[in-house]
Parts: structure tokens; sequence; C-alpha cells
């Protein structure tokens, strides 16, 4: 009897959560009509990790970036072409919210969407992969910023989403024709890659890139440990074992400390050359840094940082967050740039063309497809995934260590044509076709 | 072969001295402590943090040591009387479920106690890890750090095997293990054995954070994956058993060594199909015990 009470009792709960669940989605506000009112104000909601372990390293200087960008745009004090007080005249209001605040992502994002006029956010593939439906629902302006998967706009496309940053494929397309062209005798690689679809992509790309390039060269069976798994003393102990010319690694945040804390003393990065594709904030990390060898090959997940192009806007930029932040912005900093920026930039020219104050999303929309527009990390032009998909040249340094400081030397610079599919053919496919269309390659 | 042999035992200790606590807290009080991750994570943060404010270059390496082994006691001594009597006790004899949702309460709430004390951004304790230097095996370099956690680990489990057979309060423990109801009966004050037994499980996942920390970059999120090995060790060594998180400890770490040298793909499941197959032959783990239901 008392079971019998407690499954009654059992499934009165479930109804009642099903019941309410259901009213949820019901209560959230389709209509994107609030979006085309006349604002006093722009409100932008920002989702990037608040907490959690991919905080720190990239969604805390994200946040931190676009706290600086989005104040000073309200004063009208960034360098040309952005002098423009808000955007267009229009106060801009940041809404920030924890990308990491709960299981789930699409529910978040509606209730963020419908409080405010644009969505810039996510730095984790899948929350990019599962939040861009939603916007096209919601009929929500939503710019991504840090996701690296190709999938967004290979695999789909979208009326509502933008990416103002390239897909991971670029980064590994780029440390790939860094490393052949370096070391020119190169004849094993191997990785050591987090066991997710960003490190199985990351190894994925980069090794096939590297035998599109040399057929010749040896790839031996890579590491794939789990992510944040703390320990990485087996996988080093084969790495060293094995002795590859190249090891590849995608790792980042935690996991790309670990590795340096765990692999330096035991020479992993002397004996090898070792590529850490996303390795560039450890150099912003007082603490850690020093650990750093010479030698190692680093990307920024594009030209952003120390391999940041000179202009104005990266002058100002850099400056701007290491006096309020006390550290240099990394690159996630200067995704978030792109993204405030790229939107600021649409939203002023669709102004412009609609000779209004206040342009409709759809009058916004049309002004960011295939839009060129300047950023901290040089031009951004919107060229694929029907003009709603960034490119960016790519760029690898090999650090220097000097008087207990770390420096990245012979940067090379890959332009947009050189790391970039053409639009119409998958990444993968590129790769595997030799990068047809390729040109303008650094040797 | 040298290499699987010494990667896997160096796994083995590391995962050992995670997980021991969490049997020792379940054969004794019953609670299947998620928490337990959490517990892990805070001897991290307080080994750490006291590492970095207090060890500098140039002092003996034994002192990075005593900072770590005192980050543990304090986060255990402080939290695990605190946990038990002021949480715990209350769900005693209550059905698991309740058990698991208490202490995955206190898993969320540690975790956002520790970003409030600690912040964000990482905590960097290398130093006894890289002064130690390394050691070479079979033309293979290998972190003499690694050894003191093999050195550490065997000291944990063989005292705690002595506590438990060989001390009062071992026999004590035993009986509260055996029957709670005639424990009391006979006198023996149990919320003490409890409490004790707790505290002993808490630091013990201290130690084992506050002795990883210099491995590692200890930021937030280093709880779940622990939280998650060490349950996996313990329900294939037996929930509960001392020998068992040894036993299951060894197979786990060479397994997962053959795993990494031969078949890197596998790493990952390595641990959970160690498990499905110890399961599949033996449901209450390598040396737990078939509980008979009381009606």
């Amino acid at each position: 009897m008392e079971r019998q009470c407690f499954m009654t009792f059992r499934r009165v709960i479930m109804a009642a959560l099903a019941a309410t669940a259901m009213a949820s989605a019901t209560l959230v506000p389709s209509s994107p009509a609030a979006a085309q009112t006349q604002p006093q104000e722009l409100k932008i909601g920002i989702v990037t990790f608040l907490s959690g372990a991919a905080a720190s390293p990239f969604g805390i200087p994200a946040r931190n970036g676009a706290e600086i960008l989005l104040e000073s745009i309200n004063k009208g004090s960034l360098p040309a072409p952005y002098e423009k007080k808000g955007f267009g005249g229009v106060k801009v209001v940041p809404v920030f919210m924890d990308e990491a605040s709960g299981p789930d992502p699409i529910s978040a994002y509606r209730r963020l969407a419908s409080s405010v006029d644009f969505v810039i956010g996510y730095i984790s593939s899948e929350h990019c992969l599962s939040v861009a439906p939603a916007a096209e629902e919601e009929q929500k302006l939503t710019v991504l910023f840090d996701c690296g998967t190709p999938r967004i706009f290979e695999d789909n496309s979208y009326r509502y989403v933008f990416r103002t940053t390239a897909t991971a494929a670029v980064d590994n397309i780029a440390a790939a024709r860094y490393v052949y062209s370096r070391y020119p005798n190169l004849k094993t690689v191997s990785g050591i890659n987090q066991n997710y679809a960003w490190g199985q992509d990351s190894w994925k790309d980069f090794s096939s890139a590297i035998k599109s390039l040399d057929s010749k060269v040896k790839i031996d069976a890579a590491q794939f440990p789990a992510i944040f798994a703390g320990s990485y003393s087996s996988q080093i102990s084969t790495l060293l074992a094995a002795d590859p010319d190249v090891i590849h690694s995608s790792f980042w945040g935690g996991d790309a400390e670990g590795l340096l804390i765990q692999g330096a003393p035991l020479g992993l990065f002397s004996r090898s050359h070792v590529v850490l594709t996303a390795g560039e904030p450890i150099l912003h990390r007082q603490g850690i840094a020093s650990l750093m060898p010479s030698g190692v090959v680093l990307g920024a997940r594009g030209p952003h940082g120390p391999l940041a192009p000179e202009n104005k806007l990266d002058a100002w930029f850099s400056k701007a967050y290491a006096d309020r932040y006390n550290t240099e912005p990394a690159y996630p900093s200067y995704h978030m740039a792109q993204a405030v920026l790229g939107l600021k930039a649409a939203y002023e020219k669709a102004q412009a063309a609609s000779h209004s104050e206040h342009p409709t999303t759809a009058q916004v929309i049309a002004a960011f497809t295939h839009l060129s527009f300047e950023t901290p990390s040089g031009t951004i032009t919107m060229a694929l995934g029907k003009g709603h998909q960034a490119v960016e040249p790519a760029a690898y340094g090999v650090t220097k260590v000097e008087n207990g400081k770390v420096t990245l030397t012979d940067v090379k610079r890959y332009p947009v044509e050189c790391v970039n599919p053409p639009e119409g053919i998958k990444a993968e496919d590129w790769i595997a076709r030799h990068f047809p269309g390729a040109k303008n390659c650094p040797k | 072969m040298t290499a699987i042999l010494v990667d896997g035992v160096v796994y083995a200790s590391w995962i050992f001295l995670v997980s021991v606590g969490l049997t020792l807290v379940f054969g004794v009080l019953r609670i299947l402590n998620i928490a337990h991750g959490s517990l892990y994570a805070v001897g991290a943060y307080t080994g750490a943090w006291l590492v970095v404010r207090y060890f500098q270059p140039g002092m003996p390496l034994a002192l990075s040591f005593a900072l770590l082994l005192a980050g543990a006691l304090i986060a255990g001594l402080v939290l695990g009387p605190l946990i038990e009597r002021l949480l715990l006790r209350f769900t005693y004899g209550r059905d698991e479920v309740m058990q698991l949702l208490v202490t995955y309460a206190l898993f969320l709430i540690l975790g956002d106690l520790t970003k409030l004390i600690w912040g964000v951004n990482p905590y960097y304790a290398y130093a006894p890890y890289s002064m130690l230097g390394n050691v070479s095996i079979g033309n293979v370099p290998y972190p003499r750090y690694d050894l003191v956690l093999i050195g550490l680990a065997a000291t944990v489990g063989i005292g705690l095997w002595l506590m438990t057979n060989r001390t009062r309060f071992g026999r004590l423990m035993t009986a509260v293990i055996g029957d709670r109801e005639i424990s009391t009966a006979l006198g023996i004050n149990v919320p003490l054995v409890c409490t004790v037994a707790f505290t002993i499980g808490t630091v013990l996942a201290a130690l084992g954070g506050a002795f990883t920390a210099p491995t590692i970059s200890v930021v937030p999120g280093i709880d779940v994956t622990v939280i998650v090995l060490s349950f996996a060790v313990v329900v294939i060594g037996g929930l509960g058993s001392l020998e068992g998180a040894a036993l299951g400890s060894l197979i786990v770490g060479i397994a997962r060594a053959i795993a990494v040298h031969r078949f890197p793909d596998l790493d990952l499941v390595t641990i959970y199909v160690v498990m499905v197959i110890v399961l599949i032959f033996r449901p209450q783990g390598l040396f737990g015990r078939a509980e008979v239901k009381r009606l």
C-alpha cells in the first residue's frame, strides 16, 4: 500500500513537472516584435562561461573584453572607425549570462533571447550547435563568438546566426603549414588531444593536413586522454618513448597548463617540437608562463594577442585591457571584440542604408551578411556560410625565453585564402583534396 | 612492458589515494558521498594556496610537503566534523535517494564555496613536483614525485589496514559496520565513531587533492573527474572494502596503462570496461559482500 502511495505520488510529481515544462515552453515569447520597437537602448545578451573549468581561460577574458568594449563604445572613446557613441548613437547595455548556468542551454538561450535585442555568445561548440536552430526559431540575431566547430555553417544555413571567428579547422591547417615549413626533415608526428569533439576534430584536421602536405610523414597513434583528466604521466611517458619529431595538442585551459607542468620537467617540450594550437593564454598566466620553454610552436586561434597585426585598434584594446585587468588580453578577448565590433559595424551600416536610427533586425542581418569590418586582429570578412561565417588569416610563432620573459619569434602569417576553404567546400574535403585554390602561402 | 608497469602503478597509487576515503565513508556510514570530489578539490586548493603563499625558492623541499600535508589536515579536520554533525547524521538510515540528493547538494555548495574563497583563476603549486627532478627507468624519464605518490598511497593503505585491524577504534568501527543497533546496545558511542570515520575519509580526500595539486593547474571543475573515477574504482573493489579499493586501483591502473601504450583510443573507456567485466561476474565488486536484505 505504502509503495502504491509512493508510486501515485511520484506520478503526480512527474505530471506536475511535465505540466510546468509545457507551460514554460508556451510562456516563452517567440515573437521578434520586441526587437523592432524604437529602443532608447539596445540590450545585448552576452553568454560566456562565468563558472566551471572554461571560465578562467576563456569565459572571464571574453567577458572582460566585452565590458571594456561596450563601456568605451558608449563613451565614444574607441579609435576609428568606431568613434561613434553606442551603436549608431544608441546606448548598448550588456546582459551577461553564464554559459554553464544549467544543463539545458537551449531553454536558457530562449529566456535570454526574449529579453534582449541581440545575443553574442557561446564558447562550447556543442552549445553553438544546439543554440543556432533555437536562434532561428526565436528569430533573434545571434553572433557566435568563439566556438570552433566547422559544422555550424558547413552542415546548415541560418538566417539569424552569424559567426565572427574562423573555424577550428583553420587553426590546424595553419599549424600543419607552419610545422611543415619550419621542420623540413619531418618524419613522424604524434599528438595528445582531449577525447571529445574538439580534440578529435583538431587532431583529424592537423594530421590529415600534414599528410596532405607530405604523404611520406608517418602519423603515429595519438593520445586521447579524457577532458580534465588531470594526470597525463602515462601519455607523456608513451610520447617520450615514441619520440616523434612533432607533437600536436589542442589542449586548453587547465589541461594545457597541466601538460606543461608535467611535461616540461621531463623534457617533453625539448625532445620533440610541440605545437599548442590554443596555447597562447598560458603566456598571460603569471605563475606558469615561466615554465614555458623555448621552441614551442604556439597558436592563438587566429591573429590575436602577441600574434595580432600592428594597428591602432589593437594598440588601444591591449592597453585598455591591461590597464584595467593588469594582464594582457588573451585570444578569447579578441574573439569577443570581433563579435561586438562586427555587430556595431552591421548595425551602423543598416542605419545608413535604412536612413533610420533604429533599423529592423532584417536590415541589420542584410548589413551583416558578407560584411567586412575592422578589429584589433585585422580586417574580418563574413565570406563563408552565405555571408554568415567569418574567414580569418592565421598566425603562428615559436616561443623564445629571454631574461625570464617568453616572447613569440619567427611569426608567420597565413592569408585568408591559404588556410580557409572556399565557399561550398567542407574543410575536411579541402584538406583531403590538397587545398585547391590556396594561394599566397608563405614558405 | 616496464613502462606499462610503472605507469600502471603510478596511476593506481593516485587513484587509490583519491578514492580510499570514499570507500571508508561508505563502509562505516553507508552513505555514497557524491561530495567526495569536492573535498578532494578543497584539499587541492588549500594545499596549493599554502604552497603558493608560504613556499619560496631556496626553502627546503620538505617544507613544501609539510605545507601540502597541513593543507589536507586543515581542510579535512575542519570540514569533516562540520559536515557529518550538521548534515549527514540526519540522513542515516534514510532512503539512498535522499542521501544522494543531500550529498549532491553538498557537492554544489562546496563547489560554489571554493569559487567564493579562491576565485576562478588557477593556482600553480608545481614547486614540489619540479624540484624533485626525474629518474630514468628503461630510458624513459619519470618524475620522482610519482614515486612519492606511490610511497604515500602505500603508507595510507597500510596505515588504514593497521588502524582497522589492530587498534581499538578499528574494532569499534568494524562493530558499527557490522550492526549499528547492536553496537549501540553494547555501549559503543556510535555517533562518535561515525564522526571520526567521516573525518578520516575527508582528510584522505583532501590528502589526495593536496598531493595532486603540484602536478596540475588547480582550477574549478577538478572535483567532477575525481568523483566519477573514485566511484568506478570503489564499485570495482566492492563498496566499503579497503582491500577492494587497493586491488581495484591496481587493476584499473594497469589496464589504463596498457590502453595508453597500446590502444590510446580506448583510454577513456578502460575503467568502465573493467567495471562492467567485474560487475558481470561479481555484482558486489571484488571484495564486496552480498547483503541480506532485512525486512
